[in-house]
């Protein structure tokens, strides 16, 4: 087992107001380990997809509770656990399809998994119907800065 | 945090300012649909120079004004992307179908 250095967690309603602030509120918590601005920028971003998945897709009709944690482990490693209590993805292959939209506007690029796997190292989705999604994203950061 | 519209000759060039996310996504795109609409622009520049973050919901974005404009017979181009934007939007495949320019 890795050793667990830190660690933080959020609890947000699914209003897309929180979006802003989540993503900037787990990101600062990493600053810690000295990121480079791309990083920082990848994890931003990579965050921001998985909350506005549980927004407009886990809570679509309702406002619920997204749990939100964030993971330092040695060697820089970082791990993000994005959960939410909302309606599940019926299909987790086809829902992780580049382009595989549910939205019938044409306004969401269906392209939010795409970014999380090619913005992080790794991406994992657990998914069960009216139970929820948890979406867990991790990398191992360039940064020479160990913490104790 | 917004968007400031320009109409020079029949082009509609519009700054976007600020963070492109779902939330604010929306206000974005209704602001310049109004405009595309009442101005009829032959081109629409998106301007990202103050943009200080975007996520996927800025490619539904540009893909969703680059219909429009092309059901009105116009064009789209994208205008300083930073190198995170650019990361974003090579992902859809963007700069292949879109000018995208820097000056």
């Amino acid at each position: 087992m890795k050793n667990l250095l830190n660690e933080v967690k959020l609890i947000i309603p699914s209003r897309s107001s929180n979006e802003s602030f989540a993503r900037t509120a787990i990101t600062c918590f990493f600053a810690q380990l000295d990121p480079t601005l791309e990083e920082v920028a990848d994890i931003k971003t990579a965050v921001s997809e998985a909350v506005t998945n549980s927004i407009v897709h886990g809570y679509k009709n309702e406002i619920g509770n997204i749990y939100i944690q964030g993971k330092i482990f040695e060697n820089n490693e970082i791990y993000i656990k994005i959960k939410d209590k909302g309606c599940g993805i019926p299909d987790i292959n086809q829902a992780l399809e580049p382009l595989f939209t549910t939205c019938t506007t044409g306004e969401r690029a269906g392209l939010g998994f795409a970014v999380m796997q090619s913005f992080m190292d790794r991406l994992r989705v657990f998914s069960s119907l009216d139970k929820g999604t948890t979406v867990i994203l991790s990398k191992k950061l360039s940064s020479k800065k160990n913490i104790d | 945090m917004g968007i400031k519209i320009e109409k020079i000759d029949k082009n509609l060039i519009a700054y976007i300012d600020g963070d492109i996310d779902h939330h604010s996504a929306k206000d974005i795109r209704e602001q310049i649909d109004i405009e595309i609409k009442n101005y009829l622009p032959s081109k629409l520049i998106l301007d990202f120079k103050n943009v200080s973050f975007m996520d996927s919901s800025g490619i539904g974005l540009v893909m969703g004004r680059y219909k429009s404009m092309k059901s009105i017979d116009g064009g789209i181009q994208l205008k300083n992307l930073s190198s995170h934007i650019s990361k974003v939007m090579k992902l859809a495949g963007i700069e292949k179908i879109l000018k995208i320019t820097n000056i």
